[in-house]
């Protein structure tokens, strides 16, 4: 029963999407508090807190839903939705673990990836222009122009990788993948993971959010179910950034005994980006909107285009 | 268009053989995203209070009323930010056809040539922008 099987991939692709990002929050909260020397949430489910993100799904859930006299009102409610669903299809394409373990293969998948992930954006600049807010327009044109400035470094350094393996799908990239690619593609690596933290707006390069300038950006006329949608996007972007950082350059599932342990590598390597993402945002201090355009362009792109030569090179010379 | 359908998922999901066949499970995928937001927003809908009021319905503006009308000059600075995009991911996009085949037998050391003249195009781009001064602020 194929069709029985495709849907049960999808619907376990659903699942881990509504339950990881969920891990990566709490995680957040716990990670945050420790570093900052505090407890974080500590009462909700009893033992440290662990339900607090439960307690706040259902807090959001029974929060009246107001959409501004001004707002274009379908356009307002419809971007949530934009936002969030594009890293449901990123989960499907991405390899867990070897011999086919994966929502499903697809042989352009690479280029699938990145850009459905760009979709995502187009559904906070809907918010930011929807939404009739000065603020929310602010925050919606940083952030389109965010993606302008780090959606290139972020696909020349997938090309890189795509050079290295000579194929677009992931499983194959991962096939393909071998040690000596950890050094090789370790530039690429560093622009695609600055990069995806960008096009997160996660800081230091939130300045589309900054909530001393200008509210909370895009997401400032939100409430309820749809403002949820949004941190719920925010989280699933860092579970696919890194997911995705980890099959193209730290190798997936590849590791010890990964015939049988390939998934729990695969884990363990994303949600170590994971934490990195958060330890970024307690070290870091917020990029100003020049600075951070300025890094795209100055910093980001010419090491895309080393990386590209230096792969290019040593592909040749051991093909 | 049911015969079409069971073809389009008769192929094996990991091995991903049909080219289109793997785009039927993100069809799938589609209907299983929406429906969820379909219920998670009807659920939200018999779960919430609904108390309008015009306050509540007005922008926000810092706790005061919102300032002036619907036509506003502000200066963009971005968009030739936009254009620079614009440039350099259509030649990206030729990157990736590439990629895939260049170190194949039989091409060797013309397609690194190649791809040398495209990393100089580009780089001779952002020099030119950096040059011009479209990567300072003011």
């Amino acid at each position: 029963m194929n069709l029985l099987d495709t849907v049960l991939r999808c619907v376990a692709t659903l699942v881990v999407f509504l339950v990881l990002p969920l891990v990566i929050g709490q995680t957040e909260h716990k990670v945050m508090a420790h570093m900052q020397g505090r407890l974080g949430p500590m009462y909700a489910g009893g033992f440290h807190g662990w339900a607090q993100l439960v307690a706040d799904g259902v807090k959001f859930a029974q929060k009246e839903d107001i959409v501004p006299a001004g707002a274009d009102r379908r356009v307002f409610q419809l971007a949530p939705a934009v936002s969030l669903l594009p890293y449901l299809f990123v989960l499907l394409a991405i390899p867990v673990g070897p011999d086919g373990f994966v929502g499903q293969a697809i042989d352009a998948g690479l280029f699938f990836v990145l850009a459905v992930m760009g979709v995502a954006v187009i559904g906070k600049l809907m918010a930011g222009w929807a939404s009739a807010n000065k603020f929310s327009l602010l925050g919606g044109l940083r952030t389109a122009a965010q993606l302008m400035s780090y959606e290139l470094p972020m696909v020349l350094a997938a090309a890189s990788v795509a050079m290295a393996a000579g194929t677009l799908s992931l499983p194959g990239i991962l096939d393909a993948w071998q040690w000596y690619w950890l050094p090789w593609q370790i530039i690429g690596g560093f622009v695609f993971f600055t990069a995806g933290l960008a096009e997160l707006q996660r800081p230091p390069f939130d300045m589309p959010i900054a909530d001393s300038e200008i509210i909370f950006g895009a997401y400032t006329e939100y409430t309820g179910l749809r403002f949820a949608f949004f941190l719920l996007s925010e989280y699933a972007g860092i579970l696919v950034v890194s997911a995705l950082t980890a099959v193209l350059f730290l190798g997936g599932w590849h590791g010890p005994m990964a015939d049988q342990l390939g998934w729990l590598w695969m884990l363990l390597k994303t949600f170590a980006l994971a934490f990195v993402v958060i330890w970024l945002r307690v070290t870091y201090p917020r990029l100003r909107e020049d600075q951070l355009m300025r890094f795209a362009w100055v910093a980001l792109v010419p090491l895309a285009l080393g990386q590209l030569a230096l792969t290019g090179i040593i592909k040749v010379a051991i093909a | 268009m049911e015969g079409q359908h069971a073809a389009a998922v008769a192929a094996d999901p990991a091995v991903g053989s049909g080219y289109f066949d793997a785009y039927a499970a993100t069809g799938l995928l589609a209907v299983v995203g929406v429906l969820f937001v379909a219920v998670a927003f009807t659920a939200n809908r018999l779960l919430r209070p609904v108390v309008y009021s015009p306050e509540k319905l007005l922008t926000y503006e810092c706790g005061v009323d919102p300032v002036g009308e619907d036509w506003a000059h502000t200066q963009i600075r971005y968009y030739v930010y936009a254009f620079l995009y614009v440039i350099f991911a259509v030649d990206a996009i030729y990157l990736f056809p590439w990629a895939t085949v260049f170190a194949a037998a039989g091409y060797g050391a013309g397609t690194l040539i190649e791809m040398f003249l495209f990393i100089g195009f580009l780089a001779v781009g952002l020099l030119y922008a950096w040059k011009k001064g479209v990567l300072e602020w003011t």
